[in-house]
């Protein structure tokens, strides 16, 4: 476990030097978000009554989904560990005591909460200070801000367990490109980065919500903003954690079936 | 004490020939051919032995090493190190090697060497006073006190060799593995390389298994050396045996493998 957490360590600190490229991504992830709102607001003053979330939930969501956008982006993949795979420096990883899914699972954690921690606090600070329902309310309970925290890292697990299956396949293409593309585009859609799930017609949502895309982002960011609370939560909650486990289960699979197959090309 | 007997690996390669027709023919149909990358490879080094391995281009010689580092595993024959098999239990038997590839890196890119450096310290599960004492050794004999502070994309390639060297030994391992380890260096580094190897040998017994084109690589450390070519071991003995008197090893060794049709 200990060396685990030292790559944990090692990668988090790695994280934290790049100073400008999260200050340009807070700028981003600001301006992305005015963006959003007032497309939504257009949609909420044409009739607030047909949309599912009050405005003022939907702030509060796209609130939090930028400030903790490095945590859930499936794009952010690590292309360390692609490079390693394609151009053969894996050896190297291969000839070390550890276990290759457990070493890449606790950096690209450490990776994303790295860049997560030096983002979030400005973007929450300013939307904190946002006239409402622009900006981004206190939740609704203690209780409510306990379950979000816990469905956060939560969430941030399955992301990381979903990547590392894309990581895993790659050992089995010559190219990562294609499985990535495919991935992230369907995380982006299904999780509820692009629209929030609510916003899906009911028949498609009740499908959704029982994937693994929406396990990810879509369930802390709707408790924080109070559009899902009581049994719901609950019940969210435990499909989060049999996602997180089953994603682990499925990638250990196939990184002891990669382990058995792999050739390193090139001398 | 490492025994290889009658190991065999194969490599399924495709192959196509030149051009957008043959392309998209292979779209529908690939061709594969089957490489025999090792072919029926035996041999025994012994505990504190310093051997070269040598061989042309595409002989096998990377692969041997990745058999003997539990990265590949071959379809036929056994293999003993330390009365393990590399390839079963892969994380207890890479405890105790060190590999350095000449080609890549395991130094992360981005943060100073000692961040690398203390990374390994807990995956080999390297104690304090060992590690101290270690990395007080190592950079004392590869001279490495001005460069750990440095990230490893700043260094130049023969800094960054030494760091790796430095790097595969900082658990003490019985057995170390070096592929191709002063390819691209200037003399100066080279010589540091060499001097450093000797002594690691002599003082610690670590049994050395190197692999390079250059033959004053092969001149300075070993006594003895495996030459391997096609696949096949074609000499299992001291550079003498191919040299015949002819001052240049270089041309000696041109010659045995133009003799063989390598």
């Amino acid at each position: 476990m200990k060396k685990y957490i030292a790559f944990f360590r090692l990668r988090f600190s790695m994280g934290l030097q790049y100073r400008a490229a999260a200050f340009a991504g807070i700028i981003t992830q600001f301006a992305w978000a005015f963006m959003e709102l007032m497309m939504f607001r257009a949609f909420y003053r044409a009739d607030a009554a047909s949309f599912p979330m009050t405005f003022q939930a939907t702030s509060a969501y796209v609130w939090m989904q930028q400030a903790f956008l490095t945590l859930f982006m499936a794009w952010m993949m690590e292309n360390e560990i692609f490079d390693l795979i394609v151009n053969g420096n894996i050896s190297y990883e291969l000839c070390r005591p550890v276990n290759i899914y457990n070493m890449w699972f606790s950096r690209s954690l450490a990776n994303r909460l790295s860049k997560a921690v030096l983002r979030c606090l400005p973007i929450l600070l300013a939307a904190a200070f946002l006239p409402a329902p622009y900006g981004l309310m206190l939740p609704a309970s203690p209780l409510a801000f306990l379950l979000f925290l816990f469905t956060l890292f939560a969430g941030v697990g399955v992301t990381v367990a979903f990547c590392m299956l894309v990581y895993m396949l790659s050992f089995f293409t010559i190219s990562p490109a294609g499985i990535r593309i495919v991935a992230v585009s369907m995380v982006e859609f299904l999780s509820g980065a692009t629209i929030p799930l609510p916003f899906f017609p009911e028949k498609v949502r009740a499908v959704l919500e029982l994937l693994p895309f929406a396990s990810m982002q879509n369930v802390p960011l709707r408790i924080y903003s109070g559009d899902l609370s009581g049994a719901a939560a609950e019940r969210a909650l435990l499909l989060q954690l049999f996602w997180l486990f089953a994603l682990i289960g499925i990638g250990r699979l196939l990184d002891a079936f990669a382990m058995r197959k792999v050739t390193i090309q090139g001398g | 004490m490492i025994t290889m007997q009658h190991v065999c690996k194969t490599y399924k390669v495709s192959k196509r020939d030149a051009g957008f027709s043959s392309a998209l023919k292979a779209l529908f149909h690939k061709e594969y051919e089957y490489i025999h990358a090792l072919d029926d490879v035996s041999f025994t080094i012994n505990d504190g032995e310093m051997v070269g391995y040598i061989g042309p281009n595409g002989a096998g010689k990377s692969s041997t090493i990745k058999i003997l580092s539990g990265i590949l595993t071959p379809e036929e024959g056994t293999c003993l190190v330390n009365g393990l098999i590399p390839w079963k239990n892969r994380i207890e038997y890479v405890k105790n090697i060190g590999v350095v590839f000449g080609q890549r890196t395991q130094l992360w890119w981005d943060v100073p060497i000692l961040d690398s450096f203390e990374l390994l310290k807990e995956i080999y599960r390297i104690d304090d006073v060992r590690y101290r004492r270690n990395l007080y050794q190592l950079s004392d004999m590869l001279q490495l006190s001005d460069l750990l502070k440095t990230p490893a994309r700043q260094l130049s390639l023969g800094q960054r060799m030494r760091c790796e060297i430095a790097a595969s030994l900082l658990h003490d391992p019985k057995l170390l593995f070096l592929d191709e380890p002063t390819i691209g260096l200037d003399a100066v580094s080279k010589l540091a390389v060499r001097d450093f190897i000797l002594q690691l040998n002599r003082e610690k017994k670590t049994t050395v298994l190197l692999t390079t084109h250059d033959m004053q690589d092969i001149e300075a450390l070993t006594n003895r050396i495996i030459l391997i070519g096609k696949g096949a071991i074609l000499l299992d003995g001291k550079l003498e045996d191919i040299k015949n008197g002819s001052d240049s090893s270089e041309e000696a060794l041109a010659d045995f493998y133009r003799s063989h049709d390598l």
